[in-house]
């Protein structure tokens, strides 16, 4: 009959081989965007994509217990607050808002910190945001599956 | 106001494209087709913005050396954040969408507006 | 000349698509179809020399909005209804209207890839000359995003997190915990009825 997906056992294997590899390149993709094509969007929606995988075969759950409710709605402000405060950081050190000179001895310097950060706030938050939608659709069938059931 | 065809054969075709999509929202009354002609509708646009952005001989635009002509990198920063965007709002649609499902139990235009006089 | 047919054969390719998606009516073909021609966009951009933005329009229009499409497809039904629409004739007059206008604007605008083109003469030189020495990545897309039009992408980070928090407002449940115990309660009904 019809197996739950997590039962069976290529999709199972090849997920959980997969994954590691899957998180790992987009954190590649978020701090090589400097030198080629990639940033803070790429990076988190891959980041996402990872996870959403897990959940499509594990259940949404499962995904839950690794990454709760409240840590999503956690990083979600997280990553704004964080792009939000290079800029208050950098007019505390005297430059305009978002003024990435400021931020080292040299600006060239200050500019790679200031963009390395922003992405980073810019990957957090957009890889939490797609984590938490899909959990919100796929929770919402889960609980429709059970109310049908009971 | 030549209508020299090669040079803007690129531009009609993305037309097309648009209407096809604008078709979609408009003439279907179900609600996740009209959330997926609007996507039709807004990678094509993307298109249009990217292909006026592009220089003839020129390559990405990633500084390297023995590298003189590039494409021009500001429609490219603009789509990117538009593709965000628009992922944003399919979701909400998407969201929406399910809401209407389960309070009017159709997800078809006239059906909901028949319900709406009716109530 | 190789390059401009293949993004007109990816075009064609992407026209066939949607006219299928505007003529199929199974709802899980059409989200597929959908995914493809995302797909072919992203083939499109990167023959365009639009790096980045096939990343993103893979990594999202082919992956993310497909899947949130297939989950909207798993809370209602997956089916339209068979009728072709009423108001055929006056959609496409519609749509011919447009494309014709449509067109009309495009007879003005410069040809494609002329390096001429007034959109190539204003901030655009400054950005790829002075990105370099005043920034120091090699990727200008990232240095304008992050560094130039640093305030927009702020923006931006804000429009996703709005949206984000929208689908929990229209979607989240807070319901668990009762149902939890309600799930609780039934099943020591049924328990102890059975045990005693």
């Amino acid at each position: 009959m019809n197996q739950l997906m997590k039962e069976k056992i290529v999709l199972r294997v090849i997920s959980k081989f997969l994954i590691p590899y899957i998180l790992l390149f987009a954190l590649y993709v978020q701090w090589h965007g400097d030198f080629g094509p990639g940033g803070g969007f790429q990076a988190g929606v891959i980041f996402a994509a990872g996870f959403i995988l897990y959940a499509l075969i594990f259940g949404v759950n499962t995904v839950r217990e690794v990454i709760p409710a409240y840590a999503t709605r956690a990083l979600l402000a997280i990553g704004v607050l964080t792009y939000a405060l290079v800029g208050v950081a950098t007019i505390l050190m005297g430059g305009k808002f978002l003024d990435y000179n400021v931020l080292a001895h040299e600006p060239t310097h200050g500019q790679h910190i200031g963009i390395l950060l922003v992405e980073l706030g810019v990957g957090i938050t957009v890889a939490s945001a797609m984590i938490t939608i899909f959990c919100t659709f796929a929770g919402r069938a889960e609980d429709k599956e059970e109310d049908a059931e009971t | 106001m030549s209508l020299d065809f090669p040079g803007l054969f690129n531009y009609w075709l993305i037309i097309i494209l648009m209407l096809i999509g604008f078709y979609i929202v408009i003439a279907h009354g179900n609600l996740v087709k009209k959330i997926v002609g609007l996507n039709v509708f807004q990678v094509s646009v993307f298109l249009l913005y990217i292909t006026m952005g592009k220089v003839e001989g020129g390559t990405a635009p990633i500084l390297a050396d023995g590298i003189e002509v590039y494409s021009n990198p500001l429609p490219h920063v603009l789509i990117l954040t538009a593709i965000v965007v628009g992922v944003a709002t399919t979701a909400l649609g998407l969201a929406l969408v399910v809401r209407i499902k389960e309070t009017y139990t159709t997800i078809e235009e006239d059906e909901i507006d028949a319900m709406e006089n009716q109530g | 000349m190789s390059d401009d047919l293949i993004i007109a054969v990816l075009m064609v390719f992407m026209a066939l698509t949607g006219v299928a998606i505007a003529r199929l009516h199974n709802l899980f073909a059409v989200v597929m179809l959908t995914g493809i021609f995302s797909l072919l966009g992203a083939a499109a951009y990167v023959v365009l020399d639009a790096v980045d933005v096939a990343f993103t329009e893979a990594a999202v229009g082919a992956g993310v909005s497909t899947v949130l499409m297939l989950g909207t497809l798993a809370l209602t039904n997956s089916e339209e209804k068979p009728a072709p629409p009423k108001n055929m004739l006056a959609a496409l007059a519609v749509v011919g209207i447009t494309g014709a206008v449509l067109i009309y604007g495009t007879l003005d605008m410069p040809h494609f890839g002329d390096p001429n083109a007034p959109i190539h003469h204003h901030v655009a030189p400054r950005y790829l000359n002075d990105s370099g020495t005043e920034i120091g990545l090699p990727n200008v897309v990232t240095s304008v995003l992050a560094s130039y039009r640093g305030y927009d992408t702020l923006g931006e980070t804000f429009v996703v997190f709005t949206a984000a928090a929208g689908v929990l407002a229209i979607l989240g449940r807070v319901r668990r915990p009762k149902r939890r115990d309600e799930r609780a309660q039934t099943t020591e009904q049924t328990s102890g009825g059975g045990k005693s």
